[in-house]
């Protein structure tokens, strides 16, 4: 069993781990990270649930070796809470609109709704659907996931324009 | 935890050719969304992998002096969709990657793995072919340059030794210049699926667009790998835009093609397929191109 230093940034800290060059990005974050927003999902790159950005965009973190996380910035659904531990807008949205049932999808689903939110123009609804089409959900039949995206998509865009 | 032996990191292009040499057995790891799916199936169990995913020397895209377009084989489909350089002169390989998977699987998969894997229904593979595509392969003991056409050597099955890696995918302006392509992704659902059937058409039309000068058309899933209609093509050069065209190419793809059943659509449903989408492709070829044609 070889084992590796990384080196990386996780929700902003620079964090250090000493893994075995086996393991999933996904086996990295919820074991010596101890970040379990992340779900064990369909292991084959399908459902989403293991969803997290690397440099900004995301990825499904068990299609993905933990030693090629070496210098990169990875966000989870912890670096997307607000530092006092209170829910950030797109949670809330989610929350509000009934996004979130069994909840087993929706930190997935969240980060893959970030770089959606952070656009400077609107998307169509048909647009959302098609960012999130790399995440299933069983439960809440998309309409709310839509609602949530969207939502907070719209609020982000007008905050911009006040500036 | 993923059921492989060794793991070999490549830094540089030379030291994966190294790599290689060395290990001649072990996979080459790209994104791995084809290979560590697989392992975790089980079929490549206490493989060695070499790992050549963090090679930046590989990823992007670039226009030569001479109008040449050289796409890196881990360019990632995000990547090539989004191409200022593929935008411009061959979007129609951006649209078929853009059909690719779903958001994540696009950030990982490259479009390199894409036909290196060797498979009949890879959505890049049909515009690369339509295109002709030319494949750079590196060996510590040289290099060669193969056109794409003669790569796939069967199902899964590419003409790569093992000690080669490929190393760039090219393809001419002579191939791209006044031309306009088109490819219809046939499939049960938008995201997450595996074309039942993929058509990419390209066309250059005569310079008053009554006439095709030249045109490529490639299928995916239509054979055991994926195909030039080549039958097709020779009859169609030359002939008048028109809607005779269009029935003769419903008539003659079907002698460029050989579609087998499978549990995503009958032998039958293929061919007719291969008939529709063909024609449609070229009708928004030509469209694409400035000609306008009638059914």
């Amino acid at each position: 069993m070889t084992k590796k230093s990384i080196k990386c940034r996780v929700n902003g800290v620079n964090r250090e781990y000493f893994v075995d060059v086996r393991s999933s990005l996904m086996d990295l974050l919820r074991g010596p990270a101890g970040l379990d927003s992340i779900k064990h999902g369909c292991d084959v790159g399908e459902c989403g649930a293991c969803t997290v950005l690397i440099n900004g965009r995301p990825f499904n973190s068990y299609i993905y070796l933990a030693v090629w996380a070496e210098g990169k910035e990875i966000v989870t659904l912890e670096g997307v809470t607000n530092p006092d531990g209170s829910l950030s807008d797109i949670q809330q949205a989610f929350v509000d609109e009934g996004a979130v049932q069994c909840g087993i999808c929706t930190p997935g689903f969240i980060m893959a709704s970030i770089p959606i939110i952070n656009q400077e123009t609107p998307s169509t609804r048909e647009e959302i659907r098609r960012q999130i089409s790399g995440n299933l959900c069983r439960c809440t039949g998309y309409q709310k996931i839509v609602d949530a995206i969207e939502k907070t998509q719209k609020k982000r865009i007008a905050e911009k324009k006040k500036g | 935890m993923y059921d492989f032996n060794a793991l070999y990191e490549a830094n540089t292009l030379q030291e994966a050719l190294e790599l290689k040499a060395t290990y001649p057995h072990a996979l080459l790891l790209a994104g791995g969304s084809d290979i560590l799916i697989k392992l975790r199936d089980g079929k490549y169990t206490g493989c060695d992998l070499i790992s050549i995913y963090t090679l930046d020397e590989l990823r992007g895209v670039e226009l030569l002096d001479d109008g040449t377009i050289v796409i890196k084989p881990l360019t990632s489909f995000t990547d090539v969709a989004q191409n200022p350089i593929l935008l411009k002169y061959v979007p129609t390989l951006c649209e078929a990657v853009e059909q690719i998977g779903a958001p994540q699987v696009r950030n990982i998969g490259t479009i390199g793995g894409n036909i290196c894997n060797g498979v009949t229904s890879a959505d890049s593979a049909t515009t690369l072919k339509a295109y002709d595509a030319m494949l750079v392969i590196e060996s510590q003991k040289g290099k060669r340059i193969l056109p794409y056409l003669e790569f796939n050597l069967g199902p899964g099955k590419v003409d790569l030794k093992e000690d080669e890696i490929l190393t760039a995918i090219t393809i001419s302006k002579e191939s791209y210049n006044a031309t306009y392509g088109h490819y219809i992704k046939y499939a049960k659902r938008k995201a997450m699926d595996i074309a039942t059937l993929g058509c990419s058409v390209n066309v250059t039309l005569s310079g008053d667009k009554s006439k095709i000068e030249r045109l490529r058309i490639a299928f995916g899933v239509a054979a055991p790998i994926p195909v030039r209609g080549i039958n097709t093509e020779k009859e169609t050069q030359g002939h008048p835009v028109n809607a005779e065209l269009l029935n003769l190419i419903r008539e003659r793809v079907l002698d460029d093609v050989t579609p087998r059943d499978s549990w995503r659509a009958s032998k039958e449903f293929r061919l007719h397929l291969i008939q529709e989408l063909a024609v449609r492709a070229t009708r928004e070829a030509i469209i694409k191109g400035g000609g306008s044609i009638d059914d």
